[in-house]
């Protein structure tokens, strides 16, 4: 599981109070680093739809020093360090094994060869 | 069988050329039914990313051995798209959605799978973009039943089916848009009633002009006019094609 899919994820856990979903809380296990082919225009474009904090507190579980700023600065469309800085942590850090926890209800999603179980039971 | 990966393969193509997104731009792009991760490859082929969900493990075991580039999640779509308010620019599905229809041992009817998947498939769309599900009805009672719970969940469009007088070759996109009302494409091989899927209109005549990828000489003539036909099939307003179409201009300077 990417950190981009993550910033992006919400419990889907019937019942939730509106926002209740997110962020899910990573517990992780195993982490790997994957390259991917670095696209500027597109992590620019990315900016405007992400959580910030969450994004940094998810890369700080992961065991890694946040190399991301407070906040995106104004400008960083055109600045390409801060840009290639964030593409590595969205795409290029993958969860492999360990959990998603639901914030509002506790309930666990195991994470398992980087992808999240997010079947729910009969009773839910 | 190669011949099966083949058609996903067609229409994969044909779901993203369906999507109408904009040129040259990576776009976010959700998968609905992703399995072994075919349709998946075909968008990374285009430059787009992808989230991918499937309700098989085995299936998305496969897709985590081809190591796909989209990311991969085991979920139900019947329990809902589960992420924010408009995260993506587009979604697509191949032969997935008719599955909702299918009383399975859940508590929850067809209906209520049906509404729960669209509506929340709307809300994590941004505005102005769509979702392309490709599906094989089993009757028309299933197309209205599926058509009715997408337009009740907000979506506008409809059905785009291609090849409509061919049983072996008829295909269903349901093609959904998000907050605008667009022109639905039209289907292939809606013109004529030919058996055979048709090819580009132009092989024949301009074989001589392709170069080794099989591609139009980028600009030429031939080019253009592929270009303009792909974008009627978009559902896009186009100009005619005239004597003047790709017509070399007097130099500026």
């Amino acid at each position: 599981m990417k950190l981009l899919t993550h910033n992006l994820l919400s419990s889907h856990v019937p019942g939730l109070r509106p926002g209740g979903g997110f962020p899910l809380r990573i517990e992780a296990a195993e982490v790997r680093v994957r390259p991917v082919p670095f696209n500027a225009a597109f992590v620019s474009r990315l900016v405007p739809r992400l959580r910030w904090d969450a994004l940094r507190e998810a890369a700080e579980s992961l065991g890694r020093p946040s190399e991301l700023p407070p906040e995106p600065s104004p400008g960083y469309e055109a600045d390409e360090e801060f840009l290639r800085r964030l593409h590595h942590v969205l795409l290029e850090v993958e969860v492999l094994e360990g959990s998603l926890q639901c914030p509002d209800s506790g309930r666990r999603f195991p994470i398992s060869r980087g992808v999240p179980n997010l079947l729910l039971s009969e009773d839910e | 069988s190669s011949r099966v990966v083949e058609i996903q393969s067609q229409m994969s193509e044909r779901a993203v050329e369906l999507l109408g997104l904009p040129e040259d731009r990576a776009c976010l792009l959700l998968d609905v039914g992703c399995g072994s991760g075919l349709s998946g490859d075909y968008i990374s082929e285009e430059g787009h990313y992808w989230i991918g969900m499937d309700i098989s493990p085995a299936m998305l075991d496969v897709a985590v051995e081809r190591e796909v580039e989209g990311d991969l999640l085991l979920a139900d779509m019947g329990d809902g798209i589960p992420f924010r308010p408009g995260m993506f620019d587009g979604c697509i599905s191949i032969s997935a959605v008719q599955w909702l229809c299918n009383a399975d041992k859940k508590s929850h009817s067809p209906p209520k799978r049906l509404y729960r998947f669209f509506s929340t498939l709307y809300t994590a769309l941004a505005r102005g973009s769509r979702a392309v599900l490709q599906l094989y009805p089993e009757n028309s009672e299933q197309l209205e039943l599926i058509t009715a719970q997408a337009m009740r969940a907000g979506f506008t469009g409809g059905m785009v089916v291609d090849y409509p007088n061919s049983a072996k070759a008829k295909k269903f996109f349901l093609c959904l848009f998000v907050g605008t009302s667009g022109t639905l494409p039209k289907g292939l091989g809606t013109e004529c009633a030919s058996e055979e899927p048709q090819q580009a209109k132009f092989t024949n005549e301009r074989t001589r002009f392709r170069n080794v990828k099989g591609k139009s000489v980028k600009k030429s003539r031939d080019w253009i006019l592929e270009k303009k036909e792909r974008r009627r099939r978009q559902g896009k307003e186009v100009r005619a094609d005239t004597k003047y179409t790709g017509r070399k201009r007097r130099p500026h300077f």
